[in-house]
């Protein structure tokens, strides 16, 4: 139990371990790395949910606590979670079994390898999640660039190289900026603990202009926002369907959980002078790339555009600093990690059949495949954000916050709603409506069983997000509520001493 | 005469190791032309026996022969690197020559003689003692350089490294005698009294200026650099391991004793010029490497970024900056050792490959080399989890404590264009279609370097492994500060 965070962090590079010495041939090497994946990721998806039914939504205090010496001078291994980043581990263990599973047939070179790659990648996710120490996120935030490098590169499409390239490359650009932020917090405050800083440790306002800029960097690569956003459709569609699926579902929701681990708490006065910033990138992202999304001709494409439209609700949702924006933000991301995904596994059913991701080369799919159409149904009006499902209610409550800070802001959010219903319907109907008269696709076949045990869950969470949040708002309020606390209060002491300055002139001109 | 026996028991690890040397020269030649196995078995054994009686040497700061040597914790430190340094990189060595049939006994005796002076060099606190330690280096690198001696390419490298290394020791000289005339000494304490107390003037600042360029030519720092590339590629390979290792920590480790605690007080001068050569080197390392077709050029360009990284250390001119150089150097030496193992096993008919499309589809060849050596690129390139990430980040943390922020965030850029062309190798390892497989037959002290050498800088997460190493370079570091 003291361990929990550490076991379900560090079981996926046990099953990695075991996969590399595991003996075995060609075809039973594949097989026995395929079976030990699975087995991995259910049990470590079992160990999170475990961890939800014990943990604390009543307390905003980290949980599960672990801490131990490290690297000496201030440097700790500490673990924990709070009602933050409690639900994004479930969410990584989560999806983790459903990527293995998407991989089962679809991939049929290097098996073994690929599933170390998901293995070492889960390890690391769940590492950025659990992480109380700056220095350990970094190198857990860092550190998941490897695996995810190979998969785009190893097993992806055409242009695969270029794409990870890419990936890495603009990473790591807004990585290290943020380092240089790590390593100047570190010198300021002497530790590099996220619990003393957030609770006892206030940076002057002019560094946290600089520190929030840096963080910035990172995040808005990560998250990603427009205009650094340019990686992501390349990646998205040259990485395989799982890869895309943890893009999507994961790796981009450590640019959110960023923001509100430490923007906000850390860096209150600089959250506040660059809010502006934050709301105009994320309506452009939410209104230009809704627009790019529509005139996309390959499926993989579109929805990476419409994950960066999603993205920009979350970030607006943060930035408005109101209960409803940020606890909105965390439940898109939730419901947008299920849903991009399932899109992406729907986009990898089809795609495991024809070999291709254009639009063009489907059409009247719900003839010969009718459960297939039903499920990317719920998938598709998901994303645009329908009552009822999991879209609707990140995306209701980012824009409440929103209303309540800026009403512009959320109008113009509000036509990106509109716009998504558009992309997305449009692209339902030209696959999946309409004669089939593609005669490539005259013996195309439904979902297969494994197919649908993959596709079946996600509905069923996708509805369930949809008709009963509760469960998930149990865990994130009293911490949201922290949260914010915690930014009014470091905002209020930012600005007493330039409002005592002010009155001192006065009185003495 | 207890004090010349007391100067003597100062200097004991180098005079074992002379002695050695001596010895098995003699040996050698009266086995001759009986390989090099039991000569380079023999040395490793001194080089144990040396680095044991570093260890042992007590743990305060002892001067010796009037205060020209000096063994303190910090030299006590980098004389482990580099006796670690020379032991790898005859292990490495002892194979690749018997199997081109160009193993010949001095190459143990040439790499004592280098390492004497490397020890020499760590503990000279006196101009002249640190030009002896220097030369002494130097010339049996030269040597070594040329080792090949049919070999056309491998003569041309010792010629080149030689004519440039023979102008910058003719510079050092140079400005040692600047600073002698216008400081009226040449012991680092002494210059460091009389310009504390007469300020900086012209002439020594030339002195430093030219001491400064013979030694950035010995770490290869830009603008000193051009030898290193050609060198790199035309030496051996071992040679090259060997080159890019301990004489890397030496001449560093010189240059911060020299700059430390001969011009203290000069610091403003000297850190403008560390500031710049940094920068250059990373510059230079990062963009140059880009364009390389040779597996060893490129090592070349990256062991002069590297170089700019560990200078960025010396810039800050503190404890922590002490620190972080002898962090980075330790980590640097225990990656390079492996990334040259890596390089050392590529090989097809018993003939060396080094271009970098020979490593192509690696990984499916050879899984456990391309593993290997893509870890270690990886740690080069600085990436977390890898312990090449720890070396950078207090580095950095030395630089911006000492508010170097131009610097710093330079080198974070110059650190992402770095990181293409080292995972450019990972890449040729794991995307691209296999070429033709190499030899399977690696060496077996050859695969141990590698394994240790990956198994080290993952184990660096360890608190036993990194903390300690963290710590005993801090101690070290006090040594050199007031």
């Amino acid at each position: 139990m003291s361990h929990l965070l550490s076991i379900i962090t560090f079981l996926p590079l046990l099953g990695a371990a075991a996969i590399l010495v595991m003996g075995g041939e060609g075809e039973a090497r594949a097989r026995n790395a395929r079976a030990i994946a699975l087995i991995t990721t259910l049990v470590d998806m079992a160990a999170s949910l475990f961890l939800w039914a014990n943990f604390d939504g009543s307390s905003a205090a980290f949980q599960f606590v672990e801490q131990a010496d490290w690297l000496g001078f201030g440097i700790t291994y500490h673990m924990g979670v709070d009602g933050i980043s409690m639900l994004f581990v479930v969410l990584t263990g989560v999806l983790m079994p459903f990527c293995i599973l998407a991989s089962w047939e679809s991939v049929q070179k290097r098996v073994a390898e690929y599933m170390i790659a998901f293995l070492v990648l889960e390890a690391l996710m769940m590492g950025v999640f659990c992480a109380l120490d700056l220095v350990l996120f970094y190198l857990f935030f860092e550190g998941g660039l490897i695996p995810m490098f190979v998969i785009i590169g190893v097993w992806g499409g055409q242009r695969r190289v270029y794409a990870s390239f890419k990936f890495f490359l603009y990473t790591l650009l807004g990585s290290v900026l943020m380092l240089l932020a790590i390593v100047a917090m570190y010198l300021y405050a002497g530790t590099t603990d996220i619990v003393t800083l957030l609770n006892s440790t206030h940076f002057p306002p002019e560094m946290q202009t600089w520190l929030w800029l840096a963080f910035f960097a990172s995040f808005a690569v990560k998250m990603p926002m427009w205009p650094v956003h340019t990686w992501l459709p390349d990646a998205h569609v040259e990485a395989p369907t799982a890869g895309s699926v943890i893009l999507a579902g994961i790796l981009l929701k450590m640019g959110g959980y960023g923001f509100l681990r430490f923007s906000l708490p850390m860096f209150a006065s600089a959250t506040d002078m660059f809010t502006p910033l934050v709301f105009t990138l994320s309506v452009v992202a939410i209104i230009y790339t809704s627009f790019v999304a529509l005139a996309q001709e390959d499926i993989k494409k579109l929805i990476a555009y419409s994950s960066v439209a999603h993205m920009g609700f979350v970030t607006m949702g943060i930035f408005t600093l109101t209960h409803q924006g940020v606890e909105g933000s965390i439940y898109q991301m939730l419901s947008h990690g299920i849903v991009s995904g399932a899109l992406f596994l729907c986009v990898g059913v089809i795609y495991d059949r024809m070999h291709t991701r254009m639009i063009d080369a489907y059409g009247g799919l719900v003839n010969r495949m009718p459960f297939y159409a039903a499920c990317f149904l719920v998938f598709t009006l998901a994303n645009v954000g329908l009552p009822g499902t999991g879209g609707f209610v990140g995306e209701f409550l980012t824009m409440l916050g929103a209303f309540k800070v800026n009403t512009w802001v959320a109008i113009f959010a509000a036509t990106g709603v509109i716009l998504s219903a558009a992309y997305m319907l449009y692209l339902y109907w030209r696959v999946v409506f309409g004669k089939l008269i593609k005669p490539s696709l005259q013996t195309i076949q439904d979902l297969s069983l494994r197919e649908i045990a993959i596709l079946a869950p996600l509905v069923i969470i996708t509805i369930w997000m949809g008709v009963y949040p509760k469960p998930i708002f149990d865990v994130t309020t009293a911490s949201v509520e922290h949260l914010l606390a915690q930014n009014k209060m470091a905002l209020a002491r930012d600005k007493a001493p330039k409002l005592a300055s002010a009155a001192a002139k006065e009185a003495h001109p | 005469m207890t004090n010349f026996a007391h100067d003597l028991q100062v200097l004991y690890p180098e005079l074992m190791l002379a002695i050695a040397g001596l010895v098995l020269l003699v040996g050698g030649v009266m086995r001759k032309g009986e390989g090099m196995k039991l000569i380079s078995l023999l040395t490793v054994v001194a080089f144990i026996g040396a680095g044991y009686m570093v260890l042992t040497s007590g743990s305060g700061k002892e001067l010796a022969f009037a205060g020209a040597f000096v063994s303190d914790g910090f030299s006590r430190f980098v004389k482990i690197i580099i006796l670690a340094g020379s032991v790898l990189a005859l292990l490495l060595a002892q194979g690749t020559f018997e199997q081109r049939k160009t193993a010949r006994f001095e190459f143990p005796v040439l790499v004592i003689f280098a390492t004497v002076g490397m020890m020499l060099m760590v503990s000279a606190n006196n101009f002249i003692a640190l030009y002896m330690g220097l030369e002494l280096q130097s010339l049996a690198l030269y040597v070594l350089a040329a080792f090949e001696r049919d070999n056309a390419r491998s003569s041309e490298a010792g010629l080149k490294y030689f004519v440039l290394g023979a102008l910058s020791s003719g510079m050092l000289l140079y400005g040692i005698s600047l600073v002698y005339g216008f400081t009226g000494s040449t012991s680092f304490a002494d210059v460091a009294t009389v310009l504390t107390a007469t300020k900086m003037n012209l002439g020594a600042v030339f002195g430093l200026v030219f001491i400064l360029a013979g030694l950035a030519f010995k770490v290869s720092a830009v603008p000193f650099h051009m030898w290193t590339p050609d060198v790199y590629e035309g030496a051996p390979t071992p040679v090259t391991a060997f080159l890019a290792m301990a004489p890397k920590a030496a001449a560093l480790a010189l240059t911060v004793r020299a700059l430390m605690t001969a011009f203290p007080h000069s610091a403003h001068e000297w850190q403008q010029i560390i500031v710049f050569t940094s920068i250059l080197s990373m510059g230079l390392g990062a963009f140059a490497a880009i364009g390389q077709t040779n597996i060893k050029r490129l090592m070349a360009y990256s062991s002069i970024g590297h170089m700019g990284y560990a200078l960025m250390g010396l810039a800050a001119n503190s404890a922590a900056g002490v620190q972080s150089v002898l962090i980075y150097l330790t980590i640097y030496i225990v990656t390079t050792a492996g990334a040259f193992g890596c390089i050392l096993a590529m090989k097809r008919d018993g003939e060396p490959v080094e271009t970098i499309s020979d490593l192509a589809g690696l990984s499916r060849t050879q899984p456990a080399l391309a593993a290997a050596f893509a870890a270690l690129m990886i740690s080069l390139s600085g990436i977390p989890p890898l312990a090449g990430f720890w070396a950078k980040f207090y580095v950095w943390i030395a630089a911006v404590q000492a508010g170097l922020w131009t610097l710093a965030i330079l080198s974070a850029l110059a650190s992402v264009v770095g990181a293409f062309y080292y995972w450019r190798i990972f890449k040729t390892m794991y995307f691209d279609e296999p070429a033709p497989a190499f030899d399977g037959d690696v060496d077996r002290s050859v695969s141990g370097i590698v394994a240790g050498s990956v198994i080290l800088n993952l184990a660096f997460l360890i608190p036993i492994v990194g903390a300690p190493l963290i710590a005993a370079a801090a101690e070290a570091a006090k040594a050199l500060m007031p």
